[in-house]
């Protein structure tokens, strides 16, 4: 669909007002810069939904491109047998990244709004805001790139204002430290993200994403080998290593439970909502790859199945609301790896969108109960605040319901959809992973969702029900939140309720999935296999009695405060309470096998390297050299001119004598080769350099004849006379007109 | 025909006793006449090769030097001048104010 839409504008609309309020936001007020920053995101919102609207009203593979300037972004030429390098500034918008460009615009109008209240009170509002439209600007140019290179910029990009926004308060250690080990744990999957990138690039020579899906791409990654492997599985595979730092995944979901540290909007918006959803957006978009071996989907649904269940765990533990709501969101996101490794990628996506709104929902709910209690985080120190925050109770309670998979709420349908897909995931082409690799799955992801149930309500009870645990002059300070934190919140709370009847499933009636008629027949194949419908009645039965179950084990452990059972069952398992409440040790895992043995080097290098050689040997070295030269040397300036002109001369001399040419000023050496009486004359001393020129030879041989005159050095002589013979080479420089010569004497036999 | 080695070897003991009119002679006049000795020599040198050669392009350097010469002449005399009022002396051996 070749329109003139100005999509660029998307994403340059919250750049431009990133940039208005980084570098004059002090000299506005604060009003002004909250309306900036609302007005360039909504903006991008109102052209996203245009943007939308017209592709709905068109067929299915319709897109809109644009390009931010002509011409290529980067170019090189062809060397070392790998094709010529064209990469443009191009975007694309199809039904998939018009899905990301709704949430991201929709779900960052609201974020934004609730921070003008919530952030009200600091003192660098300019800075923060000017990061969130910086963020939001970069995230519209990771999900609108038309290639990997533009979607690696957006992708660096959100990883950049994620460090910056974790670390927002950065005055304290903590927070700056949080937002150090998010940027660098994002290094690691950013560096797999490269490696697949220049793979993928050496196969097919193209990064563009519509070049990458045709079939003669799609065969050259599936038979060009790297090393054993396909192109396809190494490169399909680094790509998920890059997709497990951005998304949180196991190994490297560590960052996200720390990236807690921000102000609470971010961990809505980045932390939750958008950012995290890169990983698995990529591998929506790149799913024609990641096909190619079906061993790569399974590593992904694997991972994401294990990451599901383990943050699960964690997450029932965790005292700090924030930090129960960061495992909630790794353990979603491993849902959504599900989702997409077990080819359901409309699941996957759809996950991804629902997730948005209740997950943002509840980091909001948990910055609006904060902002009552004045910053207290801890769930077992609150408790009956349902009847002093009527608004972000029942929001709080949509949300949870919705995560948790109740009908009619979003998750439920989406959750649904993941599992039904991970249920009939057809293992059928790898033989190397068990048969029952799906149901295997299918289940981990059930034991998730059931302690995702509890952990949540285990949350709800304690913050809202019960009697209150803290000091009373927090309870009497509580009070319900400003209504421009309430109104994203009912909004979300809206979203989170309604948003599951666009993914209904096939059970219900053949055409009521209407997000899966949107985003299947134009970018994904169709899936194979769909179960029968009984089978999926029977799959949303368990989830909701599984989901139920976990709401009930919460009520009853959790809804007077922390009951004596939940304290019983706590003391009965103590090693293993400690083993999930320290979250398996792994920071300190990590901290003993990789973070300090990398600072023990750090400290070598510097101590060693840096401050001893470099520093204190080259440097401070050759600046003793030199000082001591110089003291000894400035006994020779004497003043005296006369001293320096010798010198000089000297100097020139020596000059002259090393570059001149001596051949016409000390006589014509040469050598004789002698046989009986013929001789071979061979003068030396040719000219060279850059004053050569060509000398006139006369050889005089001393019997008679007449002198032989050439250009070239020797000369063969047969002598008809005998005895002794004086051989004279006499040599002519004719541009100068000088002349040399030498002899000696022969004998003829 | 006066070959152009002949020639060169006058010029050269020109530059000789220039060379070490420059190095060993203290008062700087004597210094100065002695470059100017050095000069012709060069100039010298030019103009036998020139005759050598018949190029007439030497003449016209050599009056380049000439010119040099005069110019150089008139800047160094004025210095001598100058260190004169101001050192009442034109003894190198004395003027050595730039040593370290």
């Amino acid at each position: 669909m070749e329109t003139d839409f100005p999509l660029y504008l998307i994403p340059l609309l919250p750049l431009a007002g990133a940039a208005i309020n980084l570098l004059v936001g002090k000299r506005i007020s604060r009003g002004g810069v909250a309306a900036i920053a609302c007005t360039s995101v909504a903006m991008a919102a109102v052209l996203g939904w245009k943007a939308a609207w017209l592709l709905f009203q068109s067929e299915p593979s319709a897109i809109l491109t644009a390009r931010f300037f002509d011409g290529d972004w980067i170019h090189a030429t062809e060397s070392h047998g790998i094709g010529s390098l064209h990469i443009q500034a191009g975007l694309l918008l199809d039904r998939l990244s018009a899905v990301m460009v709704l949430v991201i615009t929709t779900v960052g109008f609201l974020i934004h709004l609730y921070s003008t209240a919530y952030m009200e009170e600091d003192k660098n509002f300019n800075r923060y805001f000017g990061y969130l439209n910086l963020f939001t600007g970069a995230m519209l140019i990771l999900v609108l790139g038309d290639s990997l290179p533009v979607t690696f910029v957006g992708w660096e990009g959100v990883g950049l204002c994620s460090y910056l926004l974790i670390g927002f308060w950065f005055d304290k250690e903590a927070n700056a430290y949080a937002g150090r080990k998010a940027f660098i744990v994002n290094r690691v999957g950013d560096f797999g993200f490269l490696l697949g990138m220049f793979l993928i690039f050496s196969a097919t020579s193209t990064l563009s994403y519509r070049d990458l899906a045709s079939q003669q791409s799609v065969v050259a990654l599936h038979h060009v080998w790297f090393a054993k492997a396909s192109i396809a599985t190494v490169a399909g595979l680094l790509l998920f290593v890059g997709a497990t730092g951005k998304s949180a995944q196991l190994p490297l979901y560590v960052w996200l439970p720390d990236a807690m540290a921000g102000p609470t909007p971010v961990s809505a918006l980045i932390h939750a909502a958008t950012m995290v959803t890169a990983g698995v957006y990529m591998i929506a978009r790149l799913h024609f790859l990641f096909e190619i071996d079906p061993f790569v989907l399974a590593v992904i649904a694997s991972v994401g199945a294990l990451t599901a269940l383990f943050a699960a765990t964690i997450g029932i533990t965790q005292k700090p609301i924030k930090k129960i709501l960061a495992y909630s969101t790794v353990s979603q996101l491993g849902f959504m790896f599900i989702g997409v490794g077990t080819k359901a990628y409309d699941a996957g996506v759809f996950h991804l969108v629902t997730h948005a709104f209740f997950k943002a929902g509840l980091f909001l709910g948990a910055g609006s109960i904060m902002h009552a209690l004045s910053g207290e985080e801890d769930v077992t120190k609150m408790g009956g605040l349902r009847a002093k925050m009527p608004i972000t109770r029942w929001t709080f309670l949509v949300y949870c319901l919705a995560i948790a998979g109740i009908f009619p709420f979003a998750g439920f349908f989406s959750k649904d959809a993941i599992l039904a897909g991970a249920w009939s995931f057809d293992v059928a082409e790898m033989p190397e992973w068990p048969h029952w690799l799906g149901h295997a799955i299918y289940f981990v992801g059930l034991s998730a969702a059931f302690m995702t149930a509890f952990y949540m309500f285990r949350a709800y009870f304690l913050v809202f029900h019960g009697e209150f645990r803290g000091d009373h002059h927090t309870w009497d300070h509580a009070h319900e939140s400003p209504p421009a934190m309430t109104l994203p919140l009912v909004v979300l709370a809206i979203g989170s309720a309604a948003l599951g009847f666009l993914g209904m499933p096939e059970a219900f009636h053949k055409d009521w999935n209407l997000f899966e008629q949107w985003l299947v027949p134009a970018n994904f194949a169709p899936m194979v296999g769909e179960e029968h419908a009984s089978t999926e009645w029977a799959l949303m039965a368990v989830a909701t009695v599984v989901a139920g179950a976990g709401i009930f084990l919460a009520y009853r452990l959790y809804y007077r405060g922390i009951s004596p059972t939940a304290v019983a069952i706590k003391d009965a398992l103590p090693r293993l309470y400690k083993v999930v409440f320290n979250k398996y040790w792994v920071d300190e895992i990590y901290d003993s096998s990789v973070v300090r043995p990398l600072r023990s080097l750090a400290f070598v290098l510097w101590k060693g390297v840096d401050a001893l050689f470099i520093d204190l040997i080259l440097v401070r070295g050759s600046a003793f050299v030199v000082d001591l030269v110089g003291r000894g040397v400035r006994y020779l300036q004497s003043g005296d001119v006369q001293r320096y002109m010798a010198a000089v001369l000297l100097g020139t001399a020596a000059i002259i004598a090393v570059s001149a040419n001596w051949v016409a000023c000390t006589g014509a050496p040469f050598d004789v080769e002698q046989h009986g009486a013929d001789v071979t004359v061979r003068a030396h001393g040719m000219p060279s350099g850059p004053a050569a020129r060509p000398l006139e030879f006369s050889f005089d041989f001393g019997d008679g004849t007449p002198p032989v005159k050439q250009s070239t050095p020797t000369v063969r002589h047969h002598y008809d006379v005998h005895g002794r013979r004086r051989l004279t080479v006499n040599v002519l420089d004719p541009r100068w007109d000088i002349r040399s010569s030498d002899s000696r004497t022969v004998v003829i036999p | 025909m006066i070959p152009v080695d002949h020639y060169l070897l006058v010029a050269g003991l020109l530059f000789a006793i220039g060379v070490v009119g420059v190095l060993l002679r203290r008062n700087a006049l004597i210094v100065l006449m002695s470059i100017e000795l050095m000069l012709n020599a060069a100039n010298l040198t030019l103009l036998a090769f020139g005759r050598a050669r018949g190029d007439s392009n030497f003449q016209a350097l050599a009056f380049l030097v000439v010119a040099v010469a005069a110019a150089e002449a008139a800047v160094g005399l004025a210095i001598v001048v100058g260190i004169f009022r101001n050192r009442h002396t034109t003894n190198l051996d004395e003027l050595t104010l730039m040593k370290h």
